[in-house]
């Protein structure tokens, strides 16, 4: 069966701005976008892809040490996180997947935030309106759906807010992608789609979802796409915004494919060493997405030993802070669990609510010698 | 009070949401210039126009997932599914995300979604055209379920759906459409809650439950049993989660008896919980075990036959005649259930 990677084949038709090697080059179409990206604003670029980087890497160890019981890493796409996270707008409202953790610190999340359900003290980090941002959505695809609808809202609004849905390569193969491109197209709703092709949906590998580029499919739907080098930070905030551009001003969605690569695990329950090559990782390597901003600013002497030094202590102050945020987590409490199911009163929760009450009670009494030996007794039923 | 069909009542209901509330969107397959196959949304797009009233794409998972974003956005959308049978590539997004989303938000987002659908069988339809699905609703917590037996309540409750901050299936028997009823439209909604159940004929004998389509064929058993002096209580649940148990609790202790009939499939079904949980609440008030008639464990039938799968008149009737020890269809059987 043949499972061509896509990539390379296509390799010529991406949308790069800096090559692997730290080369700007220049793009007719796309140069305009960036104009007014100076050394500051690269610079900037630079930290937060450096600081993302940190909190994964924090994250992961907070993982090993049981402080979390999972944690999805995004090693390898900084770039197409930060360079679409940053083109934003804060009254754009983002739709993504569980592995957007770079795009949730564009939007401003309180960075003890990103951890609470990993930690399993929520279903949800952050309130969705406090940063514009929906919860991460575990089911596949099913938030490109979300996004269009809001986008229809913004349409019927008047207003010129943008919804910007994320999702993986296999969340393609989901009929939710596809009838979510379908209702796009009908209502020309201002969404962007933003995937972000990282080659691997746990063990499989992009072309068992695809045989042609992915970006080629929208147009099928009557979607402009652009197919953009997902390592090229400069180059996703020049795509992001040219289609932030096109959505507020009536032209409808876009489809956007980043190619980047999972450098990491699926999760830190996944082991890629079961299913993909060693030298397929080292190839993208490297195109790592930092190490060629880094070569530019290095080139342009943007990246002096006190820059340097400068963002690796605002790393490392965010890693304590979340780490701190992370262990002082404060536990939830008991009854939480029957909270929020409803927004009005349910006479069947409502009962059960007040038998689990009336059972936690009933351990607290001086009852409690014969509530041991009741619990015995079930115990050994 | 004006007399109008069933369908007409939901429509006029409709209509009234959409005037008091501009962010009542309707969305769904074929609702717009032709009103949907029903005509429930008949005029509504002329009205109110094709930005509230969306013809959308044959998806339907698409229609739930887009409406969960309007939601998300402050609208209140309602959603027709053309036929019971139709719902179920909305099921992923009506479980993992309507159900479940105001909990994972801890309350933050609201999604006030009220999803119109037309079930039951009784019209001669094709498969697909006239399943029961409201079991697997039920049964998934964050979910609100309704369904109406008349004109009146299907004019009030699909306005007190909509007015409802949790998402709302309403189920609507579509064989009734056509049934005539008067209907005071200057009713207070507030005087009235959907999670109620009614009693709509009072009796002392036995309680018979049940709601939607059913409801006039329960009534009308009720009728034919007292010619044989046998007096029926029948209960209209109108919410199906959650179940008023309270009202069909104070009947039981009343008739000490209970029979539970509906059209959907017995196994796993609505009457199973109902005959479980008031078993539960008064054990020691109960005459007899607790009777259930239903639709059988099958597929939908093909239409000649799907009268043996419909329960009526007469089979409910026989199953009041095993609640109370009569003689029925089963006395010859050794066992509990003479």
């Amino acid at each position: 069966m043949p499972l061509n990677n896509d990539a390379d084949a296509t390799q010529d038709e991406l949308v790069q701005l800096i090559a692997p090697n730290g080369e700007r080059r220049s793009n007719a179409a796309y140069d305009r976008w960036v104009s007014d990206v100076d050394d500051a604003a690269l610079q900037a670029l630079y930290e937060d892809m450096i600081v993302i980087r940190r909190i994964d890497a924090e994250a992961t160890a907070l993982q090993r040490q049981g402080e979390l019981a999972l944690w999805p890493p995004l090693l390898g796409q900084e770039a197409a996180q930060i360079g679409s996270g940053r083109a934003l707008r804060e009254d754009d409202f983002v739709f993504s997947s569980y592995r957007e953790n770079g795009v949730a610190y564009c939007r401003g999340v309180d960075l003890t935030d990103l951890l609470r359900v990993w930690r399993g003290n929520a279903s949800a980090g952050w309130d969705p309106y406090a940063i514009n941002m929906a919860p991460p959505q575990v089911i596949i695809g099913a938030q490109t759906l979300h996004a269009t609808g809001y986008a229809m809202g913004v349409l019927a609004d008047g207003a010129d807010s943008v919804a910007v849905t994320y999702f993986g390569d296999g969340a393609t193969s989901q009929g939710d992608v596809n009838e979510a491109m379908v209702f796009a197209a009908s209502y020309q709703a201002p969404v962007i789609f933003f995937c972000q092709n990282n080659h691997w949906a746990i063990s499989e590998p992009v072309g068992l979802q695809a045989h042609v580029p992915i970006a080629h499919r929208a147009p099928g739907f009557g979607i402009p796409s652009v197919r953009v080098d997902g390592n090229d930070v400069l180059a996703c905030l020049a795509v992001t915004r040219e289609a932030l551009d096109r959505a507020r001003t009536g032209g409808g969605p876009t489809f956007i494919e980043a190619v980047t690569y999972r450098m990491g695990p699926h999760t830190t329950a996944d082991d890629p060493t079961r299913y993909r090559d060693a030298n397929e990782l080292e190839d993208w390597a490297a195109k790592d997405p930092i190490a060629r901003l880094a070569a530019l600013l290095d080139a342009r002497g943007l990246l002096s030993a006190e820059v340097a030094d400068s963002v690796k202590a605002t790393a490392d102050d965010v890693a304590a802070r979340l780490r701190e945020g992370c262990i002082s987590m404060p536990e939830p409490q008991v009854l939480d669990v029957f909270k929020h199911v409803y927004s009005e009163p349910n006479s069947w929760l409502d009962r059960q609510q007040d038998s689990y009450e009336q059972y936690l009670k009933y351990f607290d009494s001086a009852d409690a010698d014969t509530a041991a030996s009741n619990s015995s007794r079930e115990v050994n039923r | 009070m004006s007399t109008m069909t069933f369908g007409r009542a939901i429509n006029a209901g409709l209509r009234r949401a959409m005037e008091n509330d501009p962010k009542v969107v309707l969305m769904g397959e074929d609702i717009g210039k032709l009103g949907g196959v029903f005509r429930i949304t008949d005029g509504l797009q002329k009205d109110f126009g094709s930005h509230r009233v969306l013809d959308t794409p044959l998806a339907e998972s698409g229609i739930m997932g887009t409406a969960v974003g309007l939601a998300y956005r402050g609208y209140r959308p309602v959603v027709e599914i053309q036929f019971d049978g139709f719902i179920y590539p909305a099921f992923d997004q009506i479980v993992c995300q309507v159900a479940k989303l105001h909990y994972r938000t801890q309350g933050a987002v609201k999604v006030p979604l009220t999803i119109r659908v037309p079930f039951g069988g009784g019209i001669g339809s094709p498969e697909h055209h006239s399943e029961s699905p409201e079991a697997y609703f039920t049964h998934t917590s964050g979910l609100r379920v309704v369904s109406v037996s008349n004109p009146q309540d299907a004019f009030v409750m699909i306005q007190q759906a909509i007015a409802s901050d949790d998402p709302v299936l309403y189920f609507e028997p579509k064989r009734r459409y056509h049934v005539k009823g008067e209907v005071d439209e200057g009713v207070d909604l507030g005087a009235t809650s959907m999670n109620d159940a009614k009693v709509v004929t009072e009796g002392s004998d036995v309680t018979l439950v049940t709601y939607g389509p059913l409801v006039p064929t329960a009534q009308n058993a009720a009728i034919a049993a007292s010619d044989d002096g046998i007096s029926i209580e029948v209960i209209d649940l109108r919410s199906l989660a959650p179940i008023d148990f309270a009202t069909v609790e104070k009947s039981v202790r009343k008739t000490g008896r209970l029979i539970i009939t509906h059209e959907a499939a017995q196994s796993g079904g609505l009457g199973a919980e109902i005959a479980a949980s008031i078993t539960e609440r008064c054990f020691y008030h109960l005459e007899h075990a607790p009777v259930r008639v239903t639709g059988f464990d099958i597929p939908y039938p093909y239409s000649k036959l799907e009268f043996h799968h419909l329960p009526d008149l007469d089979r409910i009737l026989d199953g009041v005649d095993r609640a109370l020890g009569r003689s029925n269809s089963l006395s010859s059987r050794s066992g509990l259930e003479g």
